[in-house]
Formats: C-alpha cells, structure tokens, sequence
C-alpha cells in the first residue's frame, strides 16, 4: 500500500531554524530518508516553501478566486511530503516514528494513497 | 535539533506575537516584556515534561497575561502565587479560548509592536537596537556588541528610547485604513533597516550583525503572513532574501568585499533565491509596483544571471530608471548610472553622475564608482583622486581595503573594472 505522509509544523520556528540547526535535522532525516531508498520504500518527496509564498484558486467561484497565501489559516503548516511504500500502517507508522525523532513537533499525518501517478520524471 | 532547542526556537518564533499580545493587554510596554519573560521561564520548566503546546505564542500570552495579573495581585495583597501545578494544567483547550478571542486582533497588535519601534522621533540606529531587543527579543549584549559600544550605553540608548516612545504615547485604538497602511509602510522600512545593518556590516562585525538579517527576513515573514495580498511585503521580502542569498560569497577568506561581479555565484544560496523570485512572480499579478518590488526586480535580474557576463543590464537600466520615478535619489541614479556604463560605455555614466557631485560628496560610493569609470575612461590621475576620497571617507576597513586594492592596481595601461553597488 502507498501511504502519503504530509508533514505539518509551525512554519514560524521551522523559519527560524538557523542554517546550522536546519542542516543537523536534514541530516538527521538523511539517515532514514537513504535507508528508505535503499529498501525501496520511498517514493516521490518533498519541502515546502513557507505559506507566505502560496497562492491559492478557490474553486467555489466563478471564475474561481485567485488568493494569495494558503488555502486555510492553521496553527500547523503543510510543510513538506512523503509518499512511500509499506506493507501496512503499522510499519508505515514505525517509519513516521523516526521521523519523527529527527524533526520534533508538529506533526505527520498518514493517508492511504487512492491514485498513484508516477508523473513525467519532473527533477 | 534537541527537544531544548526546539523549544528554544518555538519561544524565540513566538515572541513578537507574544509581546505584541501582552502590550494590547497591559499598554505598558516594560510590563508586557516582563510578562512575556515570565511566561517563556515557565515554558522551559513545563514544556520539557508535558510537550510544546500546539500554538506556542497563544500559551505564552496565556501564562504572561496571568503571570502579571497574578504578581500585581500579590503586590497588592500579598497573596501566594499560583502553583506551578497549576501552570503546568494550562491546556489546549483553555489556550484555544483566549486565542480565539484575539486572533482578530494579532494583525494590529503586532504591526503596532512594530510600529512603536518605528517612532519617527527616534534616530535610525535607535529604531534598529529598540526593535532588535523588544521584538526579536536579541539581547542587550548581543546587540551592543554588534553596534561596538558598551553594554550598559546599549542598556542606555534602549532605555531612552523606550522612555521616547513612551512619552510619545502609543496608538492602541484599531488604525483605519488609511493609518494602517501608513504603519505598514513605516514597518517595512525599519524593517529593512534592521536588514541592512546587517547586510553593509564589514567582515569584523558580519558574527555580530549576522543575525540582523535573519531577523528582518523572519519580521517581514510574519508581516506577509498578517498581510498576505500585500505586494509590497511580498517585494521587500523578496529583495532581502536575493541580497541574504549572496551572504556568503560576499566576502574572500581575508574578510574583504568581493564585488557581485566576481563573486563566485556557486556559493549562492538556490533556497533563498527560488523563495524570492517565487514572491516576486506573486507580487507582479497585482499589478501595483513599488519601490521594494523594482528593488527585488533588480536583484532577481542577478541572481537569474548564471555568470556576470549575462547580466541584463538593460532591462536593470529601466528598472532603475522606474526607481528614480518613484522615489527620485542621487543614490538611485548613481546605481543607474554602472548599468548605463555596462550598456553605453563609461563616459555616458560619468556625465550622469558629475551633477550628483554635491548630494553625493559624502558617499563612499560614489567616489568608488566614479574612480572606476574614470580608470576605465584612462584618467588614470583623477581615478586616483576619486580613490583616494573614497578611502578617506570610507567607514569600514573591509571598505577602504577594497579601494586599496583598486587603487593598488592602478596603471597608465591597465583598464579597471566597474564597481557595482548592489
């Protein structure tokens, strides 16, 4: 089963990470990010830029809205995503877990993956 | 990134909302530090045992409000302070009440904080040490050691000013349209004056004013995240993060300036740059320039540019020209006038620049690039001179040794190279 982990954080601390702070939680994140590719379970992934840079098209107008910023106002930001590979929640939980160990607070949430494009090889 | 740093960090992020929150609350702005500094003592007992809470700033201004209630109470009547027990109670639930209550209120709170900084009475340094200790929270130290002069000056200096803007009064009534977008103008400005403090710090004062730019970047951050369909925001946001992306290559392993032209453009930070020409692109569909916007254009035409060589000096020509519309300077037409040097050869540039000769006489670089222009041109005795009173007025010594440099390399048959400004 693929499973997308979004990942949600204050974007306000994330930002404030000096780059000395960023970088020893990236690596730390390496360590389980290499050890997924190398097993196969990871799939395409992803980091955000802060939500100041979003821009969102509601779609309940018409013609649709162009809005500047995210779609909702939350205490946590969708900062970043995974999609990877596991053979049932548990071990896909087991994975978020150690995420979570290289990057605390906020939080991961873990959704089954309905439709799956590989897409055009983007880089 | 420990649990202590990470809380370390979530009180740092929450600081200007915290105190912004507590300054409505209190309208005292020595008591609001004060309550939010209790609040943050408490956060580093109980957040280690129970988890960060989920909105750090809503649980700061949470306890700070009643920390200060509660301590002006026992002043009073001397009665017994809550128990940490209790504190350690504040839940979720409890902090998403009061935070709903003022969300609302957030937008002006913290543009107010701002604002207070910005106080036109105080000179700029002042602003800049002012916003640097009461809303990024930097400390007194930090932010005298990087304005070189004592602590207890700093300590000094901050205190008048507060007493200034004190006097001054504060405007807690909810600005009207028009006045809010005044104070959103005058923030932006102290904010990238905080930026360039920063920025124009020679290599002997980069460890110290380092964190300047940090902080500008994450206020004008917040500032857009309060107000998201400002292009104005968007451009000044974009401008500091294309100059902040350049941090590193700006400077030789000596500490000297290493001009945009020859920096090696590797070093540049790919993060910082996508950042600002996303905002950029964002700012643009609103179709209502300005100043930081035209500023962010120029800097993007930079970083788009892969080697030196294909700068499009242009398209940077008619942006400046932009600028010198809307906000007419010497300084601007003296930037205007390298592009023109690129584009039309150097004795075009110089007639641009002569008449600035009055406005500018005081101007590093000004007499840097006229130096440069008039090497190029073979003058070689009156780039001499221009050099020699770039030196003399130099303010730093990573800048006189850049001219040296100039200067040392000057001979009746070698052609100089342009100094850029940017």
């Amino acid at each position: 089963m693929l499973y997308t982990v979004l990942c949600y954080n204050n974007e306000n601390a994330v930002f404030s990470w000096t780059k000395e702070q960023d970088d020893a939680v990236m690596a730390k994140l390496n360590v389980v990010h290499e050890r997924l590719r190398k097993e196969k379970k990871l799939g395409p992934s992803a980091r955000l830029m802060p939500t100041t840079a979003a821009t969102t098209l509601r779609k309940d107008s018409d013609p649709p809205l162009v809005m500047d910023g995210p779609f909702a106002e939350t205490k946590e930001q969708l900062l970043g995503f995974y999609v990877i590979d596991c053979a049932s929640l548990e071990e896909a939980l087991g994975i978020v877990r150690e995420l979570a160990k290289a990057n605390p607070g906020g939080a991961y949430e873990v959704r089954p993956v309905r439709f799956f494009h590989p897409g055009s090889g983007v880089q | 990134m420990t649990e202590v740093e990470w809380i370390g960090t979530a009180i740092v992020s929450a600081r200007p909302k915290g105190v912004a929150a507590l300054l409505r609350y209190f309208r005292d702005l020595d008591t609001a530090e004060e309550a939010f500094q209790d609040a943050c003592l408490r956060a580093l007992r109980t957040w280690p045992e129970k988890g960060p809470p989920r909105d750090p700033a809503a649980w700061l201004v949470f306890v700070g409000r009643n920390f200060a209630v509660d301590s002006a109470r026992r002043r009073r009547k001397e009665e017994p302070l809550p128990d940490e027990e209790l504190l350690a109670d504040v839940d979720d639930a409890e902090v998403a009440l009061v935070e709903r209550l003022d969300s609302a209120d957030y937008r002006d709170d913290i543009v107010r904080l701002l604002f207070i900084c910005c106080h036109p009475d105080l000179p700029a340094t002042q602003q800049v040490a002012l916003a640097l200790r009461i809303v990024s929270g930097l400390s007194v130290k930090q932010i005298a050691r990087a304005f070189l002069v004592t602590e207890s000056a700093m300590e000094q200096r901050i205190t008048r000013a507060k007493s200034r803007v004190a006097a001054a009064g504060v405007p807690f009534e909810t600005p009207g349209a028009a006045e809010r977008s005044q104070r959103l103008a005058a923030v932006a400005a102290m904010i990238y004056l905080v930026f360039n403090e920063g920025y124009s710090a020679g290599a002997d004062a980069q460890e110290a004013r380092a964190p300047f730019c940090d902080e500008a970047i994450r206020l004008a951050r917040l500032l857009l995240v309060l107000y998201p369909s400002e292009p104005e925001i968007m451009g000044l946001l974009a401008l500091m993060l294309l100059q902040h992306s350049r941090a590193i290559a700006r400077f030789d392993a000596n500490g000297s300036l290493v001009l945009l032209e020859e920096q090696d453009r590797s070093r540049w930070d790919r993060a910082l740059i996508e950042e600002g020409l996303a905002l950029i692109d964002k700012a643009l569909r609103h179709r209502q320039p300005g100043p930081y916007q035209v500023q962010s254009a120029i800097a993007a035409l930079h970083a788009r540019a892969a080697r030196a060589a294909d700068t499009d000096w242009n398209e940077i020509d008619q942006l400046y020209a932009t600028l010198e519309r809307m906000q007419p300077s010497p300084v601007v037409t003296l930037n205007r006038a390298v592009a023109v040097s690129k584009l039309r050869g150097a004795s075009e540039a110089l007639a641009m620049i002569e008449p600035l000769a009055a406005k500018l006489d005081g101007y590093f670089y000004f007499h840097g690039v006229k130096g440069a222009l008039l090497e190029q041109l073979g003058r070689i005795a009156e780039a001499r001179e221009a050099f020699n009173q770039a030196i003399a007025i130099a303010q730093s010594a990573h800048e006189a040794a850049h001219i040296r440099r100039h200067l040392d390399q000057l001979s009746p048959d070698r052609h100089g190279e342009m100094t850029c400004v940017s």
